[in-house]
Order: C-alpha cells, then sequence, then structure tokens
C-alpha cells in the first residue's frame, strides 16, 4: 500500500502538485489519468522518490520513503520514466540485466540470468536480446526498458506513459502483464492517457487536474461520462462494446 | 554480462604498448653511467605516468557522472580554477611566504582548497547536467572567468611573485615538478585503484541518474564522492605538469573506441594505460629522436582539439 499525505511537489520552483492525500491500494493496478500537464507524472517520480516532495510524505506500507535504505527500498519498488535516457552503448540483455543489480550488485547468479531471461521473453524481445539499443526502434527500447523493471522483480510498479511508441499488438502485451503482476499481488500504478485502456485494465483510478486530486476510486466509479466530461472538460461518452467499456469524444 | 571481464586482451595490448613506449624512452641514447640515467629518467617515466593515468582518469569517471562524451574536467574549468587557486594564494601569503612553504603544504593547502571549490561550483552544475549545451557554455564561461581572474592578479603582482606563477600557468612535460612525484604517484593509484574496485557502482551511474536512483543507487552522493575525487586527480595532475586541456578528452574517445563496452572495469584500466602511452610515447619521439624539447604538449592539445571538435561535430550532425 502506498500512502501519500499532504503531498506538495515543485519542479524547478514552479508548484506542479498541491495538497494530494489520498491511498493506491496494494495488489491493485491503479491509473493515473487526467488531462495534460495535471501532474501524473511528477505525482509517478514522486512515489518512485525520483523527485523530492517540498511538502508532505509518501509512505510504503506504512514507512515513509526516506526512512528505507537505498538498497532496500530498490528491492521493493521500481519505476519507469517516460523517455528515460540511456547512456552508453548497452544490449537488451545488458539492460534489462541491469534489473538486477538491487538483487545481485553487479555478480549475477543463476537465478539473476533465469529472472532476465524470463523477463525478456515476457516482452518478446528474446529475437533482439543481443541488438544494442541505439540500433532498435522507439517501441522496441521501450520494451526493453519495461523487461528491466520486471527483472527488478519488486512488489510495487510504477509505469509512466508505458504504451508510448508501442503498437496495439504490444501495447495490449504491457497492459496484460501489468495485470498479471497485479493479480500476483504486486501495487502496480500507471500513467495512462487512452482511457478505454485504463477502463478495461485498472482496478483503481486516481485523478488529477491541475495538479490537485480531482476524483478517486474504484475504476467503476471514475469512468463516468459525469467524472470525466468534467475531468476533461470536454463531453465525453462511456459505451459498452463487447461487455467492454469505450470511451468516445462526442 | 557482469562476468570477470579481466585480464580483458585490450587491456593486456596497451599493457604491452605502454611497456615498449617504456623501455625506449628508458633506453634511448642512454650513455654513461646507466644506473644514474636510469634513476634520473625513471622519475620522470613515473611522474608522465602518473600524469597520463590522472587525467584520463578523472575524464572518464566525470563523463560518466554528467552522462556525456564531450565534456572533460579541463574544458569545464578544473585546471583553471586549481591555477586560480594557486594565484589566490601567491597574492594573499605574498610569493616569499609562499615559496618558503615546503612543496608538501603547498600542495596539501591547493588540493584542499580546490576540492572545496569544485564541489561547490561543480556540484551544483552537474545536477542539472541534462542540457549538454548548457554545460559545455557554462563550462567555457567557468574556465574564461578562472583565467581572467587569475590574470588580473598577476597584473596586480609583484613582478619576483609573478615569476613563482608563471612557470606553473603552462602544461610542462619536460620539467616536472619532482618533489611531488611520489606522492602524485601514491594518490592517483590509490585514487585509481579505488575507482576500479567500484566498477560496478559506475556502470549504473553511467545510465543515468533517475536509472541510477531506481536501481538503488544514492546518485547524489556517489556523484559528490566522484566528483572530490576527479577534483583530486585533476590537482595532481596539473600540481605537476600543468593545465592540459584536451588531452583528457583525447585519451577518454581513443578508449571508448577501443574498448567497445561501457563496463568500467576495462575502460579505467585502458583509458589509463592509453593515456600513458600517448604520452611516454610522444616525449620519447621529440625528446630522445627529434630532439625537441618543448612541443610535446602543443602536439597532443593540438590531437585532443581535433578530437573535441569532432566530437562537437559528429554530435551536431546526428
Amino acid at each position: 500500500m502506498i500512502g501519500i499525505r499532504d503531498l506538495d511537489v515543485s519542479l524547478t520552483g514552479s508548484p506542479v502538485l498541491h495538497d494530494i492525500t489520498t491511498t493506491l491500494p496494494a495488489g491493485r493496478l491503479t491509473a493515473l489519468v487526467g488531462p495534460n500537464g495535471a501532474g501524473k507524472s511528477t505525482l509517478l517520480a514522486t512515489l518512485g522518490r525520483l523527485v523530492a516532495p517540498t511538502r508532505g510524505e509518501v509512505e510504503l506500507d506504512g514507512r515513509p520513503l526516506l526512512d528505507y535504505p537505498d538498497r532496500e527500498l530498490a528491492q521493493r519498488l521500481s519505476v519507469l520514466r517516460q523517455d528515460a535516457p540511456i547512456g552508453p552503448r548497452l544490449t537488451v540483455e545488458d539492460l534489462v540485466s541491469f534489473g538486477r543489480y538491487p538483487h545481485s550488485r553487479g555478480r549475477l547468479t543463476d537465478l539473476d540470468h533465469a529472472r532476465v531471461r524470463h523477463a525478456i521473453d515476457r516482452l518478446d524481445l528474446r529475437a533482439f536480446a543481443g541488438r544494442y539499443l541505439d540500433s532498435l526502434s522507439g517501441g522496441q527500447r521501450q520494451r526493453a526498458l519495461i523487461a528491466m523493471v520486471l527483472a527488478q522483480d519488486t512488489d510495487v510498479i510504477l509505469l509512466d506513459e508505458p504504451l508510448n511508441n508501442l503498437d496495439l499488438a504490444h501495447a495490449r502485451r504491457v497492459m496484460q502483464i501489468a495485470r498479471e503482476e497485479a493479480d500476483a499481488g504486486r501495487t502496480v500504478v500507471v500513467v495512462l492517457h487512452d482511457l478505454t485502456v485504463a477502463a478495461a485494465y485498472a482496478d483503481h483510478v486516481v485523478a488529477l487536474k491541475e495538479g490537485r486530486l480531482y476524483a478517486e476510486g474504484p475504476s467503476d466509479e471514475i469512468m463516468t461520462p459525469a467524472v470525466l466530461s468534467s475531468l476533461y472538460d470536454t463531453p465525453v461518452s462511456v459505451a459498452t462494446v463487447e461487455n467492454r467499456r469505450v470511451v468516445l469524444t462526442v | 554480462m557482469f562476468a570477470r571481464a579481466l585480464p580483458d586482451r585490450s587491456v593486456l595490448l596497451a599493457l604491452g604498448a605502454l611497456a615498449a613506449a617504456a623501455v625506449l624512452y628508458l633506453g634511448i641514447g642512454a650513455r654513461g653511467d646507466l644506473g644514474f640515467i636510469l634513476m634520473f629518467r625513471g622519475s620522470k617515466l613515473l611522474a608522465l605516468i602518473t600524469v597520463a593515468v590522472a587525467v584520463a582518469v578523472s575524464t572518464v569517471v566525470f563523463q560518466t557522472i554528467s552522462n556525456n562524451r564531450i565534456l572533460t574536467p579541463s574544458i569545464m574549468g578544473f585546471d583553471a580554477l586549481y591555477l586560480l587557486i594557486q594565484t589566490v594564494l601567491v597574492f594573499t601569503l605574498t610569493g616569499v611566504g609562499f615559496a618558503y612553504l615546503d612543496p608538501y603544504s603547498k600542495f596539501a593547502l591547493e588540493t584542499g582548497l580546490m576540492l572545496a571549490a569544485s564541489l561547490l561550483l561543480f556540484g551544483t552544475l552537474l545536477r542539472n547536467s541534462r542540457d549538454l549545451s548548457r554545460m559545455i557554455l557554462t563550462g567555457i564561461i567557468f574556465g574564461t572567468l578562472f583565467r581572467s581572474m587569475t590574470s588580473l592578479l598577476n597584473r596586480m603582482i609583484d613582478p619576483s611573485e609573478f615569476s613563482v606563477i608563471q612557470s606553473a600557468s603552462f602544461a610542462r612535460f619536460n620539467s616536472v615538478n619532482a618533489d611531488l612525484t611520489w606522492l602524485a604517484a601514491g594518490i592517483t593509484l590509490l585514487v585509481s585503484g579505488w575507482l576500479i574496485r567500484r566498477h560496478r557502482t559506475l556502470d549504473v551511474i553511467a545510465l543515468g541518474r533517475e536509472t541510477a536512483i531506481n536501481l538503488g543507487v544514492n546518485h547524489d552522493r556517489e556523484a559528490r564522492h566522484l566528483l572530490t575525487l576527479v577534483a583530486l586527480l585533476v590537482s595532481v595532475s596539473t600540481a605537476l605538469v600543468g593545465p592540459v586541456v584536451f588531452f583528457g578528452l583525447l585519451a577518454a574517445a581513443l578508449t571508448y573506441q577501443v574498448a567497445g563496452t561501457w563496463r568500467h572495469v576495462v575502460l579505467l584500466p585502458l583509458s589509463g594505460l592509453i593515456a600513458a602511452t600517448i604520452l611516454v610515447g610522444a616525449q620519447t619521439l621529440f625528446e630522445r629522436v627529434l630532439g625537441f624539447q618543448a612541443s610535446v604538449s602543443v602536439v597532443i592539445e593540438a590531437l585532443g582539439g581535433l578530437a573535441f571538435l569532432y566530437l562537437i561535430l559528429r554530435k551536431a550532425s546526428r
């Protein structure tokens, strides 16, 4: 369970998030939604201790993030940022293997290698395992980064727009993996733009607007025309197609 | 991926090349009392290798922290800062008092100030290291500022005190500061050894700040420690031979080409060996074979400058 209390966050001096207090349920898939500039990515980065709050606290299982030793936290929580830069010339396998660093400190055991191979297979990357990242397409690189996060094998997985650059088959695959992880008892938090995807996969939805908490609750309660229309200031309707909710702009 | 990479083939090759260069440097034109010549040349050889290793290792580590392969400590103005500190000390302690200090306390004083100043100036700068062009610009401005302040002080200073400084402000590979050689070699050996031991952490830091934090590395603290060691290595090399601007860039760029890997367990030793081979080889060629005295630093800087232009232009064309 992730507890967020009285959170204010500023980026380079300008306030981005105001007074956010909420709880993200453990073992569930939570979608962070909201208009552009609402602060979704900043909230995710703060949950992943990449950005320090100016006020308030983030707690993981009742203990403030700052109280965790660096290594222990990295074994329990992983975070993937949007367009994370990748420094030197790495292969896909090298990058995914770095996901095991919090556990093995760079000395990989057989178990580590097995985890790395498993993560590569789940993201359908086996054919690219030996390729350099800078020779891959944006979507393949994105999948490699997600595989690294999976190899990290943490209770909490934070993903910032993981569907960026992905074709529909791989976007579906990534959301299925996120769902599988949540069903296995992990806490998954995903920033999503596609509301139909959010409605199909998320258990819990947190909606942000202009840096404030706008609405939160079970997916069914938030993914309604009334809430979404006022959240985006745009008429939105929710249709049911083949037993699934589809969010449409009118 | 993290398999024991040592001894890497390229490292062994570079070690062989350095050994060959060292033998030529010691051997060519040695006449008379062999024991004396070897001792005399040997301590110069040690100084050359120390400078080369300090420059190369500090450059590779700096490029890992700042996540780019164009900036180096000297391009960012580290050497210029060291010279400024030296000048300020001569200015405030007056030439006589400063000249009477023994070289060790002088070095300790300069280096201590250098560590504090570089942490203050570059520590905050590196935190926003995403914007490469801004970093280059800041570095150039810092370097120019430090150099102008140094030359301003030079003009206000007494002529006899000026001569104390002047000898310190050019790179001079053939008249190294012999007193400090052993101390400098010791510091360089210790610092490089410590860095090589931490090669796995450096590998993670090279992935960038956010990825490193995600993997449980306290990036800000590590960067601060590494920056301190970089400043220490720069102090060592600047105290021995004076400022060299593009040598580190040349050595690091060659290292990345030859190594073809991101593993610091290879990159760090290889960069030191390559830099030492270049420096000892060039010194042998110019001093022993061609009989020139002062052109080594000019040639090496020119080559390094060309490498800098090449890297910038290649970056721009992508």
